[in-house]
């Protein structure tokens, strides 16, 4: 096999990913009527973002408790109505305090 | 960030372009944090910075670029690539499928192809979420601002890679998380439903982490099938009523 280089790799890896974004935008002309997969579209998004999200905020965080906590004062924020960057900020600092000033503890 | 009360439709460009700036902008600085962690994968794999710039760019995919410059990095065949790339996007297809609905009847195949090539978890996330038709003006102003710093993140972790202290890039990487949380949690206060749905994925997620034999497959299979089976789950279980906000019909 010859020598791959880094460049082919990337070219195919940014086709196949846009691939995979377009093809259902294709296949998929007007409203969908079905109600189970109407709802299971309204529900995937949701779905998704919090699996990425749990486990993960806290296995990020150099102590878990600082990802414990970050989570925490993440959903009160939210659930008060805070928008993206005000939450995130939260969470940033939150992390940025715990993990620097536990080891001090 | 309050005082942005709009009250007009979404039929100004303008302000569809500036409602897309102001929510890519956190995204973009989030993106930023992990995107430069990834910099630093990408350096083993051997990338330079203008192509670490390029590859983000055009491919803006957390998980998958992972993937990507690990198999780069052991000279992985073609084939091996391709599978990684589809195990590890095919959420994009869902979320592909689920923006389709979100588009005007009238728009035309050039801006459902480049919506379509927009997507990202989070860019997904706030377009799906915008009330009524989602303006393509919008989802590409979010797009081009967040991938501008995607890239950027990148290029900068290969040029800069170890110089940033970990308690900064641990706590840059949780901003990511916390925009998640940000769109997840508002619908769940108005629909039982999401709640319900999201606090199963919490719950089920947590458990897989740790369970044996699931908690060893990679997290991009562990989401794909999760968001599948708790979607279908609820899905079945509380069946949407009515067209959710998508306009006239």
């Amino acid at each position: 096999m010859e020598q791959n280089s880094p460049i082919l790799y990337i070219l195919l890896a940014i086709l196949v990913t846009n691939l995979i974004r377009v093809l259902p935008m294709l296949l998929i002309k007007g409203p969908i009527r079905n109600t189970f997969l109407r709802s299971f579209l309204y529900y995937v998004p949701y779905v998704t973002l919090a699996v990425m999200t749990f486990p993960a905020i806290i296995e990020t965080t150099l102590t878990p408790l600082a990802g414990v906590i970050a989570l925490v004062v993440g959903l009160i924020a939210a659930w008060y109505g805070l928008g993206l960057f005000p939450v995130a900020l939260i969470c940033c600092i939150i992390v940025y305090l715990i993990d620097t000033l536990l080891p001090m503890l | 960030m309050k005082g942005f009360d709009v009250k007009n439709e979404s039929n100004v460009p303008l302000r569809n372009i500036a409602e897309g700036l102001r929510d890519g902008t956190p995204i973009a600085l989030g993106y930023f944090a992990v995107a430069f962690s990834l910099g630093i994968i990408a350096k083993k794999a051997g990338l330079t910075a203008p192509l670490g710039f390029f590859s983000s760019f055009f491919t803006r995919a957390s998980a998958g670029e992972y993937g990507v410059y690990t198999l780069v990095a052991i000279h992985a065949t073609y084939v091996e690539l391709i599978a990684m790339c589809l195990v590890t996007n095919l959420r994009y297809m869902l979320m592909s499928a689920a923006l389709s609905q979100k588009l005007a009847p009238a728009t035309s195949w050039f801006h459902r192809l480049l919506m379509a090539c927009c997507i990202t978890d989070e860019i997904f996330g706030i377009s799906v979420n915008h009330r009524g038709y989602t303006p393509p003006a919008y989802t590409y102003s979010a797009a081009l601002i967040s991938s501008l710093f995607w890239a950027g993140g990148c290029a900068t972790g290969i040029v800069a890679g170890g110089m940033l202290p970990t308690s900064i890039v641990a706590a840059l990487s949780v901003a990511l998380y916390g925009m998640f949380l940000a769109i997840i949690v508002p619908p769940a206060r108005d629909d039982r439903n999401v709640l319900y749905a999201l606090i199963a994925s919490f719950l089920l997620s947590g458990i897989c982490a740790v369970a044996p034999i699931v908690s060893q497959w990679s997290s991009g299979t562990r989401t794909i099938l999760l968001t599948i089976l708790i979607s279908s789950v609820v899905a079945w279980l509380r069946p949407i009523k009515k067209r959710e906000s998508n306009g006239t019909e």
